[in-house]
Formats: C-alpha cells, structure tokens, sequence
C-alpha cells in the first residue's frame, strides 16, 4: 500500500525532472531514451496482461500498427502533408487509437483462450501482420518507409530541436499512461485483474465475468503497445514489418520479466536498462551482444526472481 | 409457503455412470434443505446444474418461476443464487481481506445486476468487509495471505464470501468437511444465525448426520443419481432405504434431532 502511494508521488517527481533533465543530455542518450520509453509502454501493457494471468508473445502486433497506422492510412488515403503525416503527437495517438480498435475486435476471440493457447494465437496474429506487411509493395514491403515529423500538436518545430521535443513528447505520454493505468490499478475492474489469475471459477461465481475483465486489460495493453511504437517508430525515423516478428514480441516479454510486475515504474525502469545494456553491449561486443544480454536475464532470474523491481521493494520494506 | 426452487424431470450422466436420474424437488422459500447420500451419489451434480456449472442432459429448473436451466454461473449468482464450495475457491494470493473486497466489489460496484445488492451501500464496502471478518471470527487473518491459511479458516472465507453477495438461495457444498469436530457446530451456528435475519434458502450437503438433524427442516436423500427419500429430517433418518444405502446398517437408529449432541 505504501509503494502503491508512493508511485503517485514518484511520477509527479519523475515528471519536471525528466523533462529538465532531458534538455542536458546528449542527443544518442535522449534519442535512447525516447527508444527505451516507448518500448516501456508496451511493456507496461504486457504486465497488465501478466497481472491478469496471461503472457502474450504477441505485442509486436500492436506495437507495429501503432508505428505504422498513421503514416500509412496517409499514404493509401493521399493525406501528404496532413497532421496524421507529420505530427508527433497525432501520430502515436492515432496508432494507439487503431490499436486498440484491432484490439477490441480481436479480444472477442483472445479473451477464451489461456495460457500457451492464448501465447500462441496472440503470435500467430502478429506474424500475420508481418506477412501482410513483406507483400503490400505501398508500405514498403519488406523495407517499410521512413516517417518524420515537422509539428507537435500543430506547433512548428525547428529542425535542430526536434529530437528534445520527441523525447519530451514520450515523457509525457509516459507520465499520463502511467498515471492512468495506476489509478486503473487501484479501482475495482483494475483488482479484479488479480482475481482473474487467481480463480477464474470464483469470480464467475460471484456474478462476474472474467472474460470481459480479459478483454478489457488486452485492449489496455494493445493502446499502449500502439502508442510505444508510434514513439518508436518516430525516434528511429524508420518502420519496417519486423516491428511485428516475434522476436520483438519476445523482447517486451524478455524485459517485463526483467522488470516485475510489482509498480507501474518497474516496466519503464526496466525498460531503459534493458536498452542501456543492449547499446553498450552492441557497441563493446558487437558480435555476441545478445550473449550478454542473456547472461544478465540469467542473473536477474537467479537472484531476483520477482524482477528488479523486487531491490527496491526489500528497501521499502526495511526501512 | 411458495416454492422458491423447481426441479423438473433433472437428468445427467457421465458415460455409464448416472449422476441424476428423473429428479424432481421443490424447494420452499426460507427453507433449511439438507443433501445427504454416499459418494457420487449425485448431491453435488445437483448443487452444480442448479448453479449452471452442469447442464442437465433433460429437465427443466425454474427459479422463482424462472427457467434458469440454460444459464451460465454468473447470471444465475446476480439472480441471487450463490453457492460455498467442497475445496475452498479462493483467491490464493489476495490477503483474507482482500478476498472479501474483491466480492464486495463485484456486488457492489456491479450491482446493477444483482437484485439484492440494495442492502450494500458502496462507500460502506470497508466497513462491511471488516464486520464479516469479525463475524466469522477471521478477524486475525486479515492481512494473511489465503494461500497460506489451514483449511478450516479457508473453508470459512468461502462461505463468508458466499454470504456476502447477500443470496436468496445458498447452496453449501459440505460446509463441515475438512474442519474440525468442534468447529463444526460453530460454522454451522454461525452460517444460520447470519441467514435467518435475511430470509435466506439453504441447500447444503452434509455427511455428518448430527448436523443434517439439527439445522434442516427437510433431508433429500440421494443414491445412484435418485431421490429415495424425502421428508422431516427424523423420517428420513429412519427411512429403512435410507439407514441401508446411505447411512450403513451399523449405525444405531437416529434418535430425535438436537438429542445427541450434547456430547459436543
């Protein structure tokens, strides 16, 4: 209860500070910062998902509609040089939007299933995605396109500060996903998700139905996958179908266990050190950098089995 | 008295076995019914068609004059039949407490959809929470984590959350197993006292007969999936049918209700 609070305070901290700081970082740390907040969103929605009782190896479905969505009804619509083309917050919001509207169709079908059932059939949907995308010569194919922005919210933005106000921009929606989600946490559908993964039988015999609670927790985690690739997809300035393979999907998962399921921060924290680790392991060993990568999830779940998180909370707690 | 409960023509089979056979019951309102009958005899896939866990192969089974035969679970628990379980079902890594807002919050907040949910007010949700530890003196368990807890206090948390929706029927699967000799007339005190005030129906299956003559007003013996007897509590006790398929022969004749446990 007191770490649930304590989140609150945290977030209003995080956010000026993040912001303030930002401004004095080098422009590779904010770029892979904005890379590492994105990629924590959707991570964020996998924890939602795992708090429910369910692992899917699928994000990367969502995650590359939402780097996609925009730019491409763009395209196929002739929308050249409309807000959807060019600005850095109507292009994740609007990913987010048809990601959770995929989502909500979808759930219908997802929320029966559990376990490897729902693993499976959750990455069967984003290799689908993948193999519509490698054949739509429109998109790119198998090369994708290169997106940028020239607005925020309609504001002009100089060239030479377009990456802070990217970062800025992920900062922000961050806070706001992660002030949402917490106060969801908190309310009764949100403790209902743990109910769920305890005894689905019981909840039902109480008068409840577990597959809404289901559903309605695949649609959050798909709108924050959606908008952690439209953030992705604007920081690396380019998309290609691989945003949906599994091996993507498989690193949300890789870093949800990473982080922990124990606050709305352990994705994020997670996020930026799994990011971190995998820069300096590119750059230092550029051949076996997903060695090290594996060797520190190792480590992790040898020592810390409830994620990273777990360090912080054993501090709480003695102190 | 109406019938609150109908049971008509109930038939269920599991491959060759016959778990219900032509069943056909009424169940008065605020009535005290208790289920008795040897393993698979049928009791509990009765308790399970009546709260839609099971559907009957035929029959039809009308709850206040309504056919709930072919509802889920959870229509028929807002329609205010609620149901405890043989092995408790709860909500292993919530605390004690915990356990019970999740059901409070499922009434509650949902409680469009529950036609007894008027006698909860939401913002008293805490307050009720914590009356119900004190009155199934699970008070010190509270912050307890439920997987962790014996299997009386667990037992007692399922019947708690049972109650909590505030049913018009209760259906108790064996609410004494699994719990103490002396705690038995305890949980059962303590249930009947809780259900009197609000006019409650109660179905439970029992196999200690001891508590099946004490707090029912009418006993449905069940065997090979068949009601042989159905009657006040001492006529089915000494039911000759009944002392020879679900009671054992060795056993000594029932003496009135209420007289032999003094010794408890």
């Amino acid at each position: 209860m007191i770490a649930r609070d304590r989140t609150l305070a945290m977030l209003l901290i995080a956010l000026p500070v993040c912001l303030a700081g930002g401004w004095l970082l080098p422009a590779w740390v904010q770029s892979l910062l904005v890379l590492a907040l994105g990629k924590g969103l959707v991570v964020l929605g996998l924890v939602l998902l795992m708090r429910t009782g369910l692992v899917s190896f699928g994000q990367g479905l969502y995650f590359c509609l939402g780097a996609y969505a925009a730019v491409s009804v763009g395209k196929i619509f002739k929308l050249d040089n409309s807000i959807l083309m060019s600005d850095a917050l109507v292009m994740p919001l609007f990913g987010a939007a048809v990601a959770g509207v995929v989502a909500l169709v979808l759930g219908f079908l997802l929320a029966r299933y559990r376990a490897i059932f729902f693993a499976m059939l959750s990455l069967a949907f984003s290799m689908i995605l993948y193999g519509l995308l490698i054949k739509i010569p429109a998109l790119g194919s198998s090369d994708g396109f290169n997106i940028s922005f020239k607005t925020v919210a309609g504001v002009a933005i100089a060239p030479a500060a377009q990456l802070y106000t990217l970062y800025a921009v992920a900062v922000v929606l961050v806070f706001f996903a992660a002030l949402a989600l917490h106060q969801y946490l908190r309310s009764h559908l949100g403790r209902l998700a743990e109910a769920v993964r305890d005894n689905e039988l019981r909840v039902e015999y109480m008068g409840s139905s577990v597959r809404y609670v289901v559903h309605v927790n695949y649609v959050i985690a798909a709108v924050l996958a959606g908008l952690g690739g439209g953030l992705v997809g604007l920081s690396i300035g380019h998309v290609d179908p691989d945003l949906a393979y599994w091996t993507t999907s498989g690193e949300f998962v890789f870093v949800a266990v990473l982080g922990g399921t124990g606050s709305v921060a352990a994705p994020i924290i997670a996020s930026l050190l799994f990011e971190a680790i995998k820069s300096a392991a590119y750059q230092y060993t550029p051949y076996t950098w997903q060695m090290v990568l594996g060797i520190s999830l190792l480590l992790v779940i040898m020592f810390l089995p409830a994620g990273l998180w777990s360090v912080f909370q054993r501090r709480a707690k003695r102190a | 008295m109406t019938t609150i409960l109908h049971a008509r023509g109930l038939n269920k089979s599991f491959g060759a076995v016959t778990a219900a056979n032509n069943i056909d019951v009424g169940v008065e309102r605020d009535s005290i019914v208790g289920l008795i009958g040897g393993n698979g005899a049928g009791k509990t896939t009765f308790i399970n068609m009546v709260t839609g866990y099971l559907k009957p192969d035929s029959g039809t089974i009308h709850y206040e004059g309504r056919d709930i035969t072919s509802l889920v679970p959870r229509s028929i628990t807002q329609l205010g039949i609620c149901r405890s379980f043989q092995i408790p079902q709860l909500f292993n890594t919530l605390t004690v407490r915990e356990n019970l807002l999740t059901a409070l919050g499922i009434v509650v907040i949902e409680r469009k959809k529950f036609a007894s949910a008027s006698t909860l007010r939401s913002d008293g949700v805490d307050a009720v929470a914590d009356e119900t530890l004190e009155r199934f003196r699970l008070a010190e368990y509270r912050n307890h984590v439920v997987g962790f807890l014996p299997e009386g206090v667990r037992k007692l948390l399922d019947i708690a959350m049972a109650m909590v929706v505030k049913p018009k029927i209760l259906l108790l699967d064996e609410p004494t197993s699994g719990v103490s000799a002396d705690e038995k007339f305890f949980i059962m005190d303590m249930v009947m006292d809780a259900l009197r005030a609000d006019n409650v129906t109660i179905l439970f299956v029992e196999h200690d007969m001891d508590i099946v003559s004490r707090y029912t007003d009418r006993i449905l013996a069940f065997y090979e999936g068949r009601i042989i007897a159905d009657d006040v509590p001492d006529a089915v006790l000494n039911n000759a049918e009944v002392r020879k398929y679900v009671i054992g022969e060795s056993h000594p004749p029932a003496a009135a209700g209420g007289a032999r446990h003094a010794a408890h």
